[in-house]
């Protein structure tokens, strides 16, 4: 058989994309789990940065233990749930596909109590679609559940220099002190402003130029989610 | 299948270039030329003008350099002793996309151990980690060497132009942190006391246009001091 026959041709590829499909399984599932703890640390890490606590890598899992002081998983009608998923382990992406499965009753919803500076803080964790790909973040709301704390947000390919700008400190310092009910006690949540808005206005911020599918991104992406806490808040207020 | 005594058929780019005689030395003199030609003589870099687009982007600070340096020296090195091993029987019409799945699969390797042991770098590297694929100098080093060269050698080969990449790498991430930020390696180099001065860190440094600066000045100094890169008009 010439090597250069239609038949060694066939043979050499099949048998080179099964080789390398075995090495790449077998180095995938070797290193999973030291990765998977790498995501998880990094997940804690989002979550301080929210609350303006800058954990370096090593020390985020103490840092976290030390700050988180409850972790809390709510349903729909912002009851607590006391089961055995933790609020950490709760999988946003899953719990947004039973939205849209009309499984609405039965989604769940992740919250973390922060205490910080003897303040009570609340961190919910959002997530929406940007130009790209999906960004998350984590809002934190002060104890009176009405003013932002803090915003960090993630994105996964946004483009650099446009949609990316929302990961940096500059577009994420604007949230702070904005309010996501009004005077009336209506929600309204943070919208992200295309053209600019006035720093004084409470309940939006510049949106980045440029980047008009990831700002509206995350207007929708905090209008959506704050809203599912809503019932929560009303409960807890009274 | 016994393909190993046939000749190669036509179609090949490359000259095939014999290195080493039977009963060379591992590390003889031609094996060593061949790790040192790429530092300097024959960069790939500043010579061969090749990975320049990768050598902008991750060059800002020096440790994701670093490890951009290793992760390349690794995929190449790798990838040129495992094309040389089956370069006999590598079908000569399927033999770039053979090269290309090979690199193809150290490069997600190197990607997941990235991940699993240095997370940090690896999400400050992100995309470019990925496209040590469409580097040139591997396909290059690949179809020039590998596909006409026998194992060690080529395996040798795979290191000296990883290194001459890395080199260049690395000499152009310290220029751009020591005046961009003031820092090597994340510590402080340029005390406070100079910025209390009225010293200011240069941000032009950090945009990627400045790399391009940088690598100009290091093709025009390495010329003007090696005879053998000057040509004769």
């Amino acid at each position: 058989m010439h090597k250069d026959s239609n038949k060694a041709t066939f043979l050499f590829s099949s048998g080179m994309v099964v080789v390398i499909a075995i090495m790449l399984s077998v180095t995938a599932i070797t290193l999973a789990p030291y990765q998977a703890k790498n995501i998880r640390i990094e997940k804690m890490r989002n979550i301080l940065t929210s609350v303006s606590i800058d954990a370096k890598f090593k020390d985020a899992e103490k840092l976290f233990e030390k700050y988180i002081i409850k972790q809390v998983v709510l349903n729909n009608k912002g009851e607590e749930v006391s089961g055995s998923t933790k609020a950490f382990d709760i999988d946003l992406k899953k719990e947004m596909d039973k939205a849209k499965t009309r499984n609405q009753d039965k989604q769940l919803f992740p919250l973390f109590v922060c205490s910080k500076e003897g303040k009570s803080l609340f961190i919910i964790p959002v997530r929406g679609k940007g130009l790209w790909g999906p960004i998350w973040g984590y809002i934190a709301l002060e104890g009176d559940m009405n003013t932002v704390y803090g915003v960090s947000f993630g994105h996964k390919s946004e483009t650099p220099g446009l949609g990316a700008e929302i990961e940096t400190e500059k577009f994420q310092n604007e949230f702070t002190g904005k309010k996501i009910f009004d005077e009336s006690g209506k929600f309204v949540s943070v919208k992200v402003i295309k053209g600019g808005t006035d720093p004084s206005n409470p309940y939006g911020v510049d949106a980045v130029s440029g980047a008009t599918v990831t700002s509206d991104g995350v207007t929708e992406m905090l209008e959506r989610t704050l809203g599912n806490y809503i019932p929560y808040f009303k409960k807890a207020k009274q | 299948m016994n393909y190993k005594s046939e000749v190669m058929s036509t179609g090949t780019v490359t000259t095939p270039v014999k290195t080493k005689a039977p009963g060379e030395g591992l590390f003889s003199a031609k094996n060593r030329k061949l790790i040192y030609d790429p530092l300097n003589d024959n960069n790939p870099i500043t010579v061969q003008v090749l990975g320049i687009c990768s050598a902008l982007a991750v060059t800002v600070k020096m440790k994701p350099s670093i490890v951009m340096a290793i992760s390349v020296v690794v995929v190449c090195a790798f990838s040129n002793l495992i094309i040389s091993i089956i370069r006999n029987s590598i079908p000569n019409r399927i033999r770039i996309i053979v090269q290309l799945t090979v690199v193809a699969g150290m490069v997600i390797i190197v990607d997941q151990f990235l991940k699993a042991f240095v997370f940090d770098v690896s999400k400050q590297l992100s995309v470019f980690v990925g496209l040590i694929i469409t580097n040139c100098i591997i396909m290059g080093r690949l179809e020039a060497y590998a596909m006409s060269n026998k194992p060690w050698p080529s395996f040798l080969d795979g290191i000296g132009n990883g290194l001459g990449y890395g080199l260049i790498l690395i000499i152009v991430s310290i220029v751009r942190e020591l005046f961009g930020s003031g820092e090597l390696m994340g510590t402080r180099i340029i005390p406070e006391s100079v910025y209390k001065m009225g010293y200011f860190n240069n941000s032009l440094v950090i945009m990627p246009p400045m790399a391009l600066i940088v690598v100009g000045v290091i093709i025009w100094i390495q010329r003007s001091r090696n005879r053998k890169l000057i040509e004769s008009k």
